[in-house]
Formats: C-alpha cells, sequence, structure tokens
C-alpha cells in the first residue's frame, strides 16, 4: 500500500511530488495526460511567479515536471474513474488498475465555468470559446465579444484587441473584479468597448457564431464569444467524502479536508486567489499534513 | 510520431484513403494542443495500419483550417471515405482518442 496518491499533475500536485519525494514517502502521481501542467499549460504568457519574470505556461509546467521527476516522483498515465473508502485508506480506481493508499493529496484543478446561456454548448468550437490564447488566432482581423471581469477576461481583451476588428468586454457588474494595473490597462485601450451591467442572454448562429443578443435588448453582431467566467473545481470524485462549497472541497492552507486522509490543493480547494504561486505553496502544506496524518495513525 | 501534412497532400492523403484517418489540427503556440500531441502519437501506434494519422499546423495551413472551419484548437477531425465522420475539440485522454477513431473502423 502507498503512503500516498497525488492525483493530478498541475502547479499543486507537482509541488507536492517534489515535498512527497523529500519527505520520503512511498507515493505515486496519477495524471490524465502524459504532459504535466494543467491549466497554466493554457497561458501563454505567466509574470507573476517569482524567480520568472516572463515565462509561457508550458514551459513552466515542464519544468515543475523535470524537478518533480529528478527528486524522484513516479508517474502514472491514468484516468480516475473513482475512490473508494477501505480498511486502511482509500482504493484510487482507474479503468483497468487500482491503487491502494493510506492518503490522498487531491489536486484536480479546475475547469473553465460554462456560463450556460442558450447556444453556447451548440457553438462550443464554432465561434464559442474559453481560450482566448489558443483561439484568437482565428478570429484575426474580426469582432469579438468577452463575457467576464475578472483577470482572465482582462487579459483576453487586453490580447484580442491586438489582433481583432472590435472588441466587447461583456460585464455584469459595474465595475471589474481583475487585477488593478489590468483594468486601467483595458480602460486605457481605446479598442476596447466595455459594456457594463450587461449579460448575455443568448449566443445566436447557423453554423457558426453570429451575434449574441444582451439583456437590454441590443444584439451585438461578433464572429466570436469568449467566456471567461470564472472555474468550476473538479471535486465530483470525492463529493461523497468531503465537504463542498459551491463545487470547491472545503480546507484551509493546510488542506485538511472533512475526509480523514484525503488533502485538497490547488484550485481544487476554496480559497480567495487560485494563481500558481499559491497552487504550489499548497502543495508543500498538504504533504506536511499528510506527514502528521501519518505519523497519527501510524501510532494508533 | 505522426506526420505533419501540407494543404496540396490533403486530398491524395486523407479524403482518397480507405482507411479511416483522424487529422489533428494544431498549433506551437497552444498548450493544450502540444498536451494533446503525444496521446495522438500514441494511438496513431497502437491502431497502425488500421486507420491513419496526421497533423495540420494550422499557422503553416491556415487555408485547410478555414476550409474546416476551425475556430479552436485542437481540433480532432475523423475522416472516412473522404467525408468528415466526427470531430472533436479540446483535449481528451488517449482512450477517448482511440474510442473517437475506432468507432469508424
Amino acid at each position: 500500500m502507498n503512503d500516498l496518491i497525488i492525483a493530478g499533475s498541475g502547479p499543486a500536485g507537482l509541488s507536492a511530488a517534489v515535498y512527497a519525494s523529500n519527505a520520503m514517502l512511498d507515493f505515486v502521481v496519477i495524471e490524465k495526460f502524459p504532459m504535466s501542467g494543467g491549466q497554466i499549460l493554457n497561458t501563454y504568457d505567466i509574470n507573476n511567479y517569482p524567480g520568472f519574470e516572463q515565462i509561457d505556461g508550458f514551459s513552466l509546467g515542464q519544468n515543475f515536471r523535470k524537478h518533480a521527476e529528478k527528486a524522484g516522483a513516479r508517474f502514472v498515465n491514468d484516468e480516475i474513474k473513482s475512490i473508494e473508502r477501505t480498511n486502511g485508506g482509500y482504493s484510487v480506481i482507474c479503468g483497468k488498475n487500482r491503487y491502494e493508499t493510506k492518503t490522498i493529496i487531491y489536486a484536480l484543478g479546475a475547469a473553465p465555468r460554462k456560463l450556460g446561456v442558450k447556444g453556447e454548448a451548440e457553438l462550443s468550437g464554432r465561434g464559442v470559446s474559453y481560450l482566448a490564447t489558443c483561439d484568437g488566432n482565428f478570429f484575426r482581423g474580426r469582432p469579438v465579444a468577452i463575457i467576464g471581469g475578472g483577470d482572465v477576461a482582462l487579459e483576453d481583451a487586453l490580447y484580442l484587441a491586438n489582433i481583432c476588428s472590435e472588441v466587447y468586454l461583456i460585464h455584469r457588474r459595474n465595475e471589474f473584479r481583475g487585477a488593478k494595473y489590468l483594468q486601467e490597462k483595458v480602460i486605457k485601450n481605446e479598442r476596447i468597448r466595455i459594456l457594463y451591467n450587461t449579460q448575455v442572454e443568448e449566443i445566436l448562429g447557423e453554423n457558426k457564431v453570429e451575434s449574441v443578443r444582451l439583456n437590454n435588448g441590443q444584439t451585438l453582431y461578433v464572429d466570436g464569444v469568449f467566456i471567461a467566467v470564472g472555474s468550476q473545481a473538479n471535486s465530483s470524485l470525492v463529493e461523497e467524502f468531503c465537504e463542498l462549497d459551491r463545487g470547491f472541497i472545503k480546507a484551509d492552507e493546510s488542506c485538511v479536508t472533512s475526509a480523514d486522509g484525503i488533502f485538497a490543493a490547488g484550485d481544487v480547494r476554496t480559497k480567495r486567489l487560485r494563481h500558481i504561486c499559491t497552487a504550489v505553496a499548497d502543495g508543500a502544506n498538504a504533504v506536511y499534513s499528510v506527514e502528521e496524518y501519518l505519523k497519527k495513525i501510524n501510532t494508533q | 510520431m505522426v506526420k505533419e501534412i501540407k494543404t496540396n497532400e490533403f486530398s491524395s492523403a486523407v479524403l482518397s484513403s480507405d482507411k479511416p484517418v483522424l487529422v489533428d489540427f494544431w498549433a506551437a503556440w497552444c498548450g493544450p494542443c502540444r498536451m494533446l500531441s503525444p496521446a495522438v502519437d500514441a494511438v496513431s501506434q497502437q491502431l497502425e495500419g488500421k486507420a491513419e494519422f496526421y497533423k495540420v499546423n494550422v499557422d503553416e495551413e491556415p487555408v485547410l483550417a478555414q476550409q474546416y472551419g476551425i475556430m479552436s484548437i485542437p481540433t480532432l477531425i475523423l475522416f472516412k471515405n473522404g467525408a468528415i465522420a466526427n470531430q472533436s475539440v479540446g483535449v481528451i485522454s488517449e482512450a477517448d482518442i482511440r474510442a473517437f477513431v475506432e468507432q469508424e473502423m
């Protein structure tokens, strides 16, 4: 039986892998894809991770991975289908394989939240996108709308303002949530038209996006709709064990959850700021909590 | 490694093939594309001889990307007898890629 299984290989999981190696725990990292990184792979330009003035998400993810491998972490490529409680801990079940473990660091992160309007699912990949850095280029010289008011929406608007003919930033509140310096850049950018207190009610188009209908009755003719309305935790595998808060696993900095032996690290847990540096901090804290927990059960 | 294909080779390699052909539309600057790529490579080896696999770099072959209405990458398109049999947008697992191709085998 393993001391620990780390589920997920984003920044939180990989940081936990480094710390778990140093703690000489018997553990394995289970990742869905043979390329680690999680959501940071979607970020083209990272400028707030200390020690790297500027780096792209893919390279930083690969650096994390190499570090964990060098430290001695073992990786398994598999998709976790379910988790069951056992006598000594948990069974982590992937397709054909089952992994027995005393503890789990659950670091499966989050995914972009859907807006939940008519036309969104039907036109996904046909003008509806959740990733401006990847899909923006297909809308070069064409009009687009961005929906949201956080960091990602503001970054997307700035990025798209460089390549698209018209950029509408649609936000349901009267002020943005994102970082102040991004807000300033967006407000100063003459190419971005900001629509405050506005919501999209429907995305329309035959085979591809043609327009969006707003709650003020107006129709905006755009070829692309970029949705950046926050994230949704990938917590479904532990929902029967752990207390959740709006989908996020309830845990503080210690990463201790309401379930014995399950520790939540990174974007998947309740926290104020979901950044790379807060995720890697969780990885370290989670391993510390695992060590304390193992000490406790081993002396029982 | 799955072969890169150019616009002028597309018709003979993809549309005229008598096997199912999976085409991976990608770009170097797209992180998720680079995440999907090794999984496509792995499936191409598992299904060698039964299906064909190609990659299209949307930066180098914008005509193909436009022709197939690519607006989001990675996009996988499965061709059968010269027509689109199925299409998938975003990163999916190796097992899902395999199932995606096998349904037309």
